[in-house]
């Protein structure tokens, strides 16, 4: 038994991506049998996926770092050449895996019962499993070219989905608008990866991060990096396709795509901190941290404002919370811009100071609040929509009645996602509030600001919808099926063992992952 | 100066793709300026690899002289495939939003109905 | 959309199999000469559109539907990955990986090694390299076509839409 689990940890990064790849080419011909065998058949898949990346995580934070090469023994050929394709995970990489992990078995529970009366069932689940290979391929590789191409696996797929209410004018706009904008963020991507191959000849992101000097089209591909990667992972003013695309799938296959999003932004911290990481931070004569630093702390503010502005004025809910968790994004960016601004120099090495830590720290544990909170949150809205066929939220009115654990459900995410205590969002926004006052305090009274504006604009919503008077054309509804609410019950137990304990949670998986970041040379060391 | 001929080449396809995503309003001439860019793109990849008198690098040795880089050509082929695909997802979206507005210009489409 | 011609009709009977024997020579020799899986691919799904165009999409959907065709894609897809999954079973090697290549320089199918220097070409080398190629051939066959024949449907649907 031991055996089979070490040679399973062995293997599990190929096996990760491999297999949900595989179940995604078998579901066509299973579906063809029956639809309960497909269902049955893509649930055991998913579940054996999630299963490999949490032995894959417990292995990285007991051990360090992993690499797997494909089709050969060693990382290099001849002397020192580092050619061969691989996949180095260290502890950022098993942080966001596990959530990467979560996402997709809870939307496809949701999905048994949300999904049973539309045709073209086949399709959607194994774009489904398409995309969670794609985004653990985005997530757990370590080379740049390959990151590329897991990120269009996962947006064309997304794109797919997206459009999957075809009778209705909406959503195929929102598709095509998410398309568009999509395939132009990525190849500018592409572009920056030609870049650094015509200077380094190498493609693999340890190699690079070895050999980097800070020479003029370095400093051309980390605009353009930043700004393709910014655009995929929602930050104002790239964010246009969010609020449509967020608002306008079905409500599994939005708690996907929080995870493809947070997959980019993954990747835009790995390009800042650990590519440019050996050089950009020990050059001493030019300020370039502080000024990158202060770049993102300007995005992440506009990003919180203008995410909690327009989270007030909406009238449909899913778009609501889709401008909601544009607001959470900036807090993560927040917290990372504040960290990089506060590098100090000392002889020939650099580091953080104490503020600058403990805000890497929230803003690495806020990812994995907000995923799940806002995750929750749509799961909620899309029981709403199955129970009452309706987003409009001036046509809503006083479902508490009729649908109890809907309700707590939805007061369980709102009080996570403002940040009131017990739930994980308190801890992880307490960090950050904490830092940022350190750093620099105007950032604090924003960031505490707009949380409550973000709680004011939630407990309306909750007003509106849940409590009040029962309105008639309301009158026969139902409590949703029992698949939606144990999707929503996962989500909302892991939400409150967080709140309840979040020491064990930042100590074990959060620290790690902070500590990874800062450490470019482990990292380059895993592979040379 | 021919040698720079290439890269004059990629400025102005990329160029040419971005002013037409950017200010066009039929929904098929934004489609076609996506293309240009993924088409300047694509030969930035190419030149990349080229050396002086190389020959192509298909022999376990090269019976004289030097040959030019094999990467390239791999990453310029899983371009254009990803190309493909994009490309095939986008027409075939854009022939739903004529089924259902009737029209294919890009003002009348987005920005029309809020609820 | 309704077939052409008679006489097109006749010169794209006899130009279908030139056209698709070249495409399968570019798949199979893809670990020789430029060439392999999708370029193949797109060769002999350029020949498949050509009768599609000749011939009309109305008499093809009778002749072949589209579950065909995405039976076909998956089991192409399906076989790809169970190539890549034989490096990692350990009857082959003891030390094997996912994607190693299991059949080079052995002497079961695909296995013979190549020499040092230039020399002809042997398309008995190479191990699992022509067989992915083949199955990537396959899968970008049947997905290029199903793509062109369910866009011809659709501006069929769409000109009926419109004439009513």
């Amino acid at each position: 038994m031991n055996e089979i689990l070490d040679w399973i940890i062995h293997h599990s990064p190929a096996l990760i991506v491999a297999v949900p790849l595989l179940g995604a080419f078998l579901t066509i011909l299973i579906g063809k049998i029956g639809p309960r065998i497909r269902n049955v058949f893509v649930i055991i898949i998913t579940a054996i996926t999630s299963f490999f990346v949490l032995l894959l995580a417990n292995y990285v934070f007991t051990n360090g770092i992993k690499t797997y090469v494909f089709g050969g023994s060693s990382t290099s050929i001849e002397s020192s050449y580092a050619i061969r394709i691989l996949f180095e995970i260290d502890g950022l990489n098993a942080f966001i895996a596990i959530i990467a992990a979560i996402l997709p078995i809870v939307a496809i529970i949701y999905s048994w019962a949300f999904m049973k009366e539309h045709t073209g069932l086949d399709k959607y689940y194994t774009l489904i499993l398409l995309m969670t290979a794609g985004m653990l391929g985005m997530i757990l590789t370590g080379d740049l070219f390959n990151f590329f191409v897991f990120l269009e696996i996962t947006s064309i797929a997304s794109a797919a989905l997206i459009a999957f209410y075809l009778h209705k004018a909406n959503s195929v706009q929102a598709a095509f608008k998410y398309i568009v904008i999509s395939a132009i963020g990525a190849l500018f991507l592409l572009f920056a990866i030609a870049l650094f191959y015509g200077q380094y000849n190498a493609l693999n992101m340890a190699v690079i991060a070895n050999n980097i000097s800070f020479t003029f089209i370095d400093k051309i591909a980390l605009v353009v990096l930043i700004a393709a990667l910014a655009m995929k992972a929602g930050i104002v003013p790239m964010h246009m396709w969010l609020p449509d695309a967020y608002g306008r799938a079905p409500a599994s296959v939005t708690v996907v795509l929080i995870g493809t999003t947070l997959a980019s932004l993954y990747g835009l911290f790995r390009v800042i901190f650990t590519i440019y990481g050996n050089h950009l931070f020990t050059v001493d004569s030019s300020q370039i941290a502080l000024v990158l630093g202060v770049l993102i702390i300007i995005l992440a503010v506009v990003t919180i404002v203008i995410g909690v502005f327009m989270a007030l004025k909406q009238n449909d809910f899913k778009r609501m919370i889709a401008f909601a968790a544009i607001a959470e994004i900036g807090y993560m960016f927040l917290a990372v811009g504040a960290a990089l601004s506060t590098y100090t120099f000392e002889g020939s090495s650099a580091t953080i100071s104490a503020s600058g830590q403990m805000a890497l720290k929230g803003g690495v544990f806020h990812i994995f609040n907000d995923a799940l909170d806002v995750g929750l949150l749509f799961l909620v809205a899309g029981a709403v929509y199955y129970a009452a066929k309706e987003t409009s939220l001036n046509k809503l009115g006083g479902l508490a009645r009729n649908m109890k654990y809907t309700t707590i459900f939805f007061l369980i995410g709102l009080a996570a996602v403002s940040g009131l205590p017990p739930m994980n969002g308190f801890a992880s926004k307490l960090i950050i509030y904490q830092s940022t006052f350190q750093i620099n305090p105007l950032l604090a009274i924003v960031a505490i600001l707009c949380s409550i504006l973000l709680l004011a604009t939630f407990v309306k919503v909750f007003y509106s919808v849940f409590l009040g008077p029962k309105l008639p054309k309301f009158s026969g509804v139902k409590e949703v099926p029992k698949s939606m609410l144990i999707a929503m019950g996962i989500i909302a137990c892991i939400i409150i063992f967080i709140g309840l304990f979040p020491n064990v949670f930042v100590e074990n998986i959060v620290t790690p992952a902070a500590n990874a970041l800062q450490n470019a040379t482990s990292y380059i060391g895993g592979v040379l | 100066m021919a040698f720079y001929i290439p890269y004059i080449a990629v400025v102005a396809l990329i160029l040419i793709g971005l002013y037409a995503v950017v200010f066009k309003r039929n929904l098929i001439k934004i489609v076609i300026g996506i293309t240009f860019i993924e088409c300047g793109v694509n030969l930035f990849l190419i030149t990349l690899g080229y050396r002086e008198n190389s020959t192509a690098p298909i022999y376990t040795s090269s019976p004289g002289g030097i040959m030019s880089l094999p990467v390239p050509q791999a990453l310029t082929l899983t371009s254009i495939v990803i190309g493909v695909a994009v490309l095939a997802l986008m027409l075939s979206l854009v022939v739903h939003i004529y089924r259902h507005y009737k029209t294919l210009d890009a003002r009348k489409i987005i920005g029309g109905d809020e609820e | 959309m309704s077939g052409m011609s008679k006489i097109v009709k006749t010169m794209t009977g006899v130009a279908f199999p030139f056209v698709m024997i070249y495409g399968l020579y570019i798949i199979v020799h893809g670990h020789l000469t430029p060439g392999g899986g999708f370029q193949g691919g797109a060769v002999v799904a350029s020949a498949c559109a050509m009768i599609l165009v000749a011939f009309g999409s109305v008499w093809i959907m009778k002749k072949i539907k589209e579950s065909q065709l995405s039976i076909l894609e998956s089991i192409g897809a399906i076989s790809f990955v169970v190539f890549a999954f034989l490096g990692l079973i350990t009857l082959f090697d003891n030390n094997g990986i996912f994607f190693k290549n299991v059949f080079a320089n052995s002497h079961y199918i695909f296995g013979q090694s190549v020499s040092y220097g230039s020399s002809a070409a042997n398309i008995n080398t190479a191990g699992t390299l022509p067989l992915m190629n083949i199955a990537v051939g396959l899968k970008v066959i049947a997905a290029i076509f199903l793509i062109v024949l369910v866009m011809a449907s659709a501006t069929n649907k769409i000109r009926e839409g419109e004439a009513e």
